[in-house]
């Protein structure tokens, strides 16, 4: 029988499918306890995350399709989801599916969050020309943890996973 | 695996999602137990309170899909109304489990009436013009912000990890909703006229925020605390924006009763028909 951790880890994400759960940081552990009963622990990205049930289906039917009979999913919320606990694997997989990997999340100091108006420069590396003369577009993009920018030396748009 | 989300959402023989009911319980398999010293009649309210602010909101900027100037903006929003949304509905459930009702998100949303619902009354007015919707999301994200930051903290371990996944998120919200006043208001003679009265038209909705009900006061984070932060950010907007601050009075309450004690505007009932029509058209309906 395939370890429940091997199942689990090869499951993707609903929207990033070449991604797997674990790439993304959203799988946050697998146990077996005494009696057989696997559990698994995910985190949502954002609050909103719509694809969490769809997660939580996927890993269950996987599981049980690999011989374990008791599954139970459980979601965690703390620590809080950060960009940084995307693998460098994922990393790799967003580049080949031309999306722009996110940069180190902001560090939070004690107090307010200091105010941005004017969008952060940052350098993000065009992921079909690798051109890093790039520009954001929107803040917001195709789903909730993504950004729009576009290269200025291929033209091309593309999105980024922006960094929380 | 599933070929389609359809198979997938009724894997578990739940047929009801079709009209948004029926997800799974987005608190499943944490330990919600109220931890002692925390009076859980007054989690429930604070965090129906919460969550309605969120809820309301996430509906006014859903209504602004196929209607905002560029589809940039309009993603933008969508966004931010999706992320308002999940923050919703980890909050309704938390107040469920906190009160004993056991009462699902879905009952909360779908079936309280007006004077049930806990939000502040700047969730709820109509849309206005795009000025106005950025004016309010700054003034709502840059006060939630700060409520949220100080709730990390929470003595109920569930909503300190609810508030610390709100805090990386109405962040970008506040910083969206403060570069699109500054340009409005630093931008031609157009633009600056419409953003004053966008910012006008919100601000008798701003000391509403403010004042601390006894829940708020008791399990959560006085807002009146937050005042001198918020002003500081809005000074800082305000002053690029080459705005001045509104001098506009405070929106009366119904004998002192407002948003907090269930007391809503005109524009709340018309708001629920829309969000919870077809939910209570359709009781248990399955597709």
């Amino acid at each position: 029988m395939v370890s429940a951790r091997t199942v689990a880890s090869a499951v993707t994400d609903p929207e990033l499918p070449m991604l797997t759960l674990a790439d993304l940081g959203v799988l946050r552990d697998v146990d077996v306890d005494v009696d057989g009963r696997v559990i698994v622990s995910i985190t949502p990205t954002y609050s909103g995350c719509p694809a969490m049930d769809t997660m939580r289906d996927d890993l269950d039917a996987s599981l049980r399709a690999a011989g374990y009979r008791d599954v139970e999913i459980r979601v965690v919320l703390s620590p809080a989801w950060s960009t940084d606990w995307i693998t460098t694997e994922g990393r790799r997989k967003l580049v080949e599916a031309g999306i722009a990997p996110p940069g180190s999340a902001p560090r939070r100091s004690a107090g307010p969050i200091p105010l941005t108006l004017t969008a952060p420069a940052k350098v993000v590396r065009c992921p079909r020309c690798a051109s890093t003369d790039t520009v954001q577009l929107s803040e917001f993009g195709a789903t909730a943890c993504r950004a729009l920018r576009r290269c200025r030396d291929c033209g091309e748009p593309f999105d980024h996973v922006k960094e929380i | 695996m599933f070929d389609n989300a359809y198979e997938a959402l009724n894997a578990e023989g739940d047929t009801r999602w079709a009209f948004g009911t029926g997800f799974a319980d987005p608190l499943s398999g944490m330990d919600t137990a109220v931890p002692a010293g925390v009076d859980a009649a007054d989690l429930a309210a604070y965090c129906l309170m919460l969550g309605d602010d969120a809820l309301i909101m996430s509906h006014r900027l859903q209504q602004w899909c196929t209607c905002a100037p560029e589809l940039e903006d309009e993603v933008a929003l969508a966004n931010i109304g999706l992320d308002l949304l999940g923050q919703a509905r980890l909050l309704l459930a938390r107040a469920g489990k906190a009160d004993g009702s056991g009462r699902g998100e879905d009952e909360l949303a779908f079936f309280r009436s007006d004077r049930e619902f806990r939000n502040v009354r700047l969730a709820e007015v109509t849309n206005g013009d795009f000025a106005f919707c950025v004016a309010r999301l700054l003034v709502f994200a840059t006060w939630r912000l700060a409520l949220m930051q100080r709730l990390v903290d929470s003595d109920d371990p569930v909503l300190a990890a609810i508030a610390a996944k709100a805090v990386k998120e109405l962040a970008y919200h506040r910083d969206y909703a403060a570069r699109w006043v500054v340009r409005l208001g630093d931008g031609t003679e157009l633009s600056h006229a419409r953003m004053r009265n966008g910012l006008d038209a919100v601000w008798s909705y701003v000391e509403e925020l403010f004042a601390a009900h006894p829940v708020e006061r008791r399990v959560g984070v006085d807002p009146s605390t937050v005042r001198a932060e918020f002003d500081g950010v809005l000074t800082e907007v305000l002053a690029a924006a080459t705005l001045s601050r509104p001098e506009v009075d405070g929106l009366a309450g119904v004998s002192g009763h407002s948003g907090r004690d269930g007391v809503h505007t005109e524009a709340m009932g018309y708001l629920l028909a829309e969000l919870q029509s077809v939910a209570r058209a359709h009781q248990d309906a399955t597709w």
